[in-house]
């Protein structure tokens, strides 16, 4: 553990202080030159210095720091092939480990080897980066004010020197982006290391060679969180309930398999209690939140429609996110272009049934969006689908027209959360309605194609509001799906995909919901004489329990919000579901668009009449 | 300053069938993503290019992914440094041990003290650092002056230059064209009219008597003021 100090010619311990920085530089120089003459000695006790590095008392900090200082001025002596053990020795140091000076010393040091010849250049930046993260024993102190005080200290000399290499080296940050890209800890790195390194990529995209690498780490950062996002649709699903209708996902049930009627429902749901305990779902939470803070402070720098046009390849709802920020701008640009996407005739026929799925949740669930902004979308597809129409004169046949279908489904699944919106004005009603109604009354037939539960609410909504008159009645059931639905939907099931659903993930959901929709802010109460369902349960008490569930959705949404944004929906369970429905008649009759509860049982054991609605 | 050449290529570019929809845009992202790097078969580095497809048709290869071949003509500006060329750049860091330079705004080069002759010397005036040169007192480099120097070698993966100020022919460019008159073994019209083209906007006639550096900064200034 002793460490031999380097003994500077003529040194004595008054002497130090007395030499300049140039003959200390100079002596350095000596010792590196030395080596090629084969005198490794100074040279081995420069190493020595470098390699020390824990519970360095205070002259050993000094002699770091003074020995950094003056390789940095001698760096044209050093030579790759000789010197390596030095070298390697730089480049293993962690600006973590050290105070502000001798951080300095190295950060300079650093830059000064990177601009002096290239063939540190990639080293050098490597080894920046690296110090994104700190090492293992410190991610513990993170969190503490030491940790803190100590990452801010480290990370902006790190940023500061990225500049000063790219203000000497232009084509420096090319190269950065590649190490930065390739150093990305893979979502599999249990430690905490990823949300402090997207943290720093984060703070290059906005930093100030940002401008040069921005939309490349930006995607990485996306791909990584979609990455993470697949890897929970896979983990947390182990059999979902899907008998539920889409409607009701809102309207969530117990999360104790216990309190449920029926025995053999064992089943874990998607709920946010299966997510609590999964790393993965938690790692993505940081991840999102780390996104939307940037996204934000993206907004304050008025960079937002920039950053944006990178994002329109990403993540829903880092999206809806950003989208929200700037409606009138970034919201249009996104709705435009899932609107472009689906009347592409060039585009593959995939491509274009997710884009409409993705501009209905959108439409529906943005807040933020104005009137006249969907309605005029609306109006396109409306417009789009009436085209086909009258271009298309055959009959019902769910394999090929789904282009068609999913149009249609999109426009009705709209119309069921802004209802209000189209009713009260007449022109609207005109322009839109009317052609809506030919386009649903056509021989292509879509009321029967299309998702029994969108089209059952949408007919149910139509006819209290008086729209328009449907000839034929149409029975579902309370089916989820039927099979010409699901002859549309294809192999991946496009006739269920609805991506803007409530977002499960705990922390980053505080940011969406303030401009989210929820089925329950827009969900009209029905009367009993609306009901084209034969199922008339009539008790007062039901509609006691109705009311409370709509006001304490919110208090549900907290806890037990359900989605089926997950794209990778697995066929078994489709048909587990499927025949579970026909098992358990009961069961169907209860999850009815807008899920009246039959069994007050089923009613969650925290709400109490007495329990009062929070707010939002 | 030489090292800048441009080129006449023909190129046969091979293109995945995906990109059969919008080949031009394909052409140019292909061509663009070769920019600023070094190019074994131009021997350079490509900074600029000006491209035409010669034939509309393309020949098909086969094989697992059926590429086309298509056939273009284009126009290459390319930057290849050799040894012993002489190049100019603006001087971006100086310090005792070396100065740091960017040619053309993208190639970084530095010429450390070894590689600095003898006739420069390290001075530090106002806390702003130059070298000045010995017998020549108003030959001086600091931060910004635009210089002429020697190339000793070329990194070709990093475009990073290693130079020299070691020949007399090197220096601040300021002061070496205006002295240019007292060196015989340089052909002074070509030099001019290089740096002329090098200096890009400034209108300078080539009938006009020889002008010095300074007053083509002013000429073009005092253009620039009445326009």
């Amino acid at each position: 553990m002793g460490l031999e100090l380097p003994k500077y010619p003529e040194m004595e311990e008054d002497q130090v202080f007395n030499f300049t920085d140039s003959e200390i530089v100079s002596h350095v120089k000596q010792a590196l030159a030395s080596v090629l003459s084969g005198d490794n000695n100074s040279y081995n006790q420069l190493v020595g210095v470098m390699h020390h590095s824990k519970h360095l008392a205070p002259d050993e900090v000094a002699l770091l720091e003074t020995t950094l200082k003056a390789l940095a001025g001698a760096v044209s002596s050093i030579d790759i092939t000789y010197h390596d053990s030095l070298l390697s020795a730089i480049f293993c140091m962690s600006m973590w480990n050290y105070g502000p000076h001798v951080a300095d010393a190295l950060a300079e040091l650093i830059v000064s080897l990177a601009i002096s010849n290239g063939k540190y250049l990639d080293l050098c930046l490597g080894m920046l980066v690296s110090n994104f993260t700190p090492p293992p024993y410190f991610l513990d102190k993170l969190k503490m004010p030491h940790g803190l005080e100590r990452k801010g200290q480290v990370l902006s000399r790190v940023h500061a020197a990225f500049k000063k290499i790219a203000d000497y080296v232009p084509l420096a940050p090319l190269r950065l982006l590649t190490i930065v890209l390739q150093g990305m800890p893979t979502i599999y790195h249990k430690d905490r290391a990823i949300v402090i390194y997207v943290e720093n990529m984060l703070k290059l995209e906005s930093g100030e060679i940002g401008e040069l690498v921005g939309s490349t780490i930006l995607m990485a950062v996306v791909d990584r969180l979609i990455e993470l996002d697949v890897e929970i649709g896979w983990d947390a699903i182990l059999q979902d309930d899907f008998s539920k209708g889409i409607f009701e996902m809102e309207l969530e049930d117990v999360d104790d398999i216990e309190e449920s009627a029926e025995p053999d429902v064992g089943e874990f749901r998607l709920s946010r209690k299966s997510l609590a305990g999964n790393s993965i779902a938690e790692l993505l939470d940081n991840l999102l939140v780390l996104t939307f803070e940037h996204l934000e402070s993206c907004e304050r720098e008025g960079r937002l429609a920039k950053v944006f046009e990178t994002l329109l390849q990403s993540f829903q709802f880092v999206m809806f996110y950003a989208c929200a920020l700037d409606p009138e701008n970034c919201g249009m640009r996104f709705a435009t272009m899932l609107a472009d996407l689906f009347v592409q005739d060039s585009q593959p026929q995939p491509t274009r049934m997710s884009a409409v799925s993705y501009l209905a949740s959108y439409l529906s669930r943005a807040k933020f969006l104005a009137a006249s902004s969907i309605s005029s979308m609306l109006k396109r597809l409306v417009d789009w689908c009436l085209e086909y129409c009258e271009a298309h004169d055959g009959d019902i046949n769910p394999n090929a027209h789904r282009v068609f279908y999913s149009g249609c489904q999109a426009i009705m699944y709209v119309l069921c959360f802004r209802m209000k919106v189209f009713v009260d004005v007449p022109r609207l009603k005109s322009e839109l309605l009317i052609p809506l109604e030919q386009v649903l009354k056509h021989k292509l037939n879509p009321l029967k194609v299309c998702l029994p539960s969108v089209v059952e609410e949408f007919l149910r909504q139509a006819k209290a509001a008086s729209l328009f008159t449907v000839c034929k009645t149409f029975i579902f059931d309370g089916l989820l799906e039927s099979e010409l639905s699901r002859a549309f939907g294809g192999l991946e099931r496009l006739d269920t995909f609805f991506p803007f659903d409530p977002c499960l993930l705990k922390k980053c959901d505080s940011f969406i919901r303030p401009m989210f929709v929820f089925w329950s802010m827009v969900k009209p109460t029905h009367d009993d004489a609306f009901d084209d369902d034969d199922d008339d349960d009539g008790s007062s008490d039901d509609y006691l329990v109705q009311d409370f569930v709509n006001e304490n959705e919110d208090i549900m949404n907290d806890e037990f919000g359900k989605s089926f944004d997950e794209q990778g929906v697995d066929m078994d369970d489709f048909d587990y579901a499927l025949k579970k429905m026909s098992i358990t008649p009961k069961a169907t009759s209860n999850y009815k668009f807008g899920g009246r509860f039959q069994e007050p049982a089923r009613m969650p054991s925290r709400i109490r009449p007495s329990t009062s609605p929070e707010s939002l | 300053m030489e090292g800048l050449s441009v080129a006449d290529a023909n190129l046969v570019m091979y293109l995945h069938p995906s990109k059969s929809r919008n080949v031009s845009q394909s052409i140019l992202r292909e061509l663009g993503s070769l920019l600023f790097k070094f190019n074994e078969t131009f021997d350079g580095v490509l900074l600029a290019y000006d491209v035409n497809i010669l034939d509309k048709q393309a020949k098909i290869l086969s094989g697992v992914h059926p590429y086309f071949g298509l056939r273009l003509k284009a126009n290459l500006l390319l930057f290849s440094p050799k040894p012993d060329m002489l190049l100019e750049g603006k001087v971006v860091k100086l310090s005792q041990e070396s100065i740091h330079v960017i040619v053309l705004g993208f190639s970084s080069a530095i010429i450390t003290a070894e590689n600095i002759r003898g006739e420069f010397k390290y001075r530090t005036k106002d806390t702003e650092e130059l070298f000045a040169s010995k017998s020549h007192k108003r030959h001086v480099i600091k931060v910004g002056t635009m210089i002429r120097f020697l190339v000793k070698s070329f990194d070709e993966e990093i475009l990073h230059i290693i130079g020299s100020l070691i020949s007399a022919h090197t220096g601040s460019i300021r002061w070496l064209d205006r002295h240019l008159e007292e060196d015989s073994e340089f052909d002074r019209s070509s030099m001019k009219s290089r740096d002329r083209e090098w200096l890009g906007d400034k209108t300078v006639d080539e009938g006009a008597t020889p002008m010095s550096y300074d007053n083509h900064i002013k000429m073009s200034k005092k253009r620039r003021i009445t326009e």
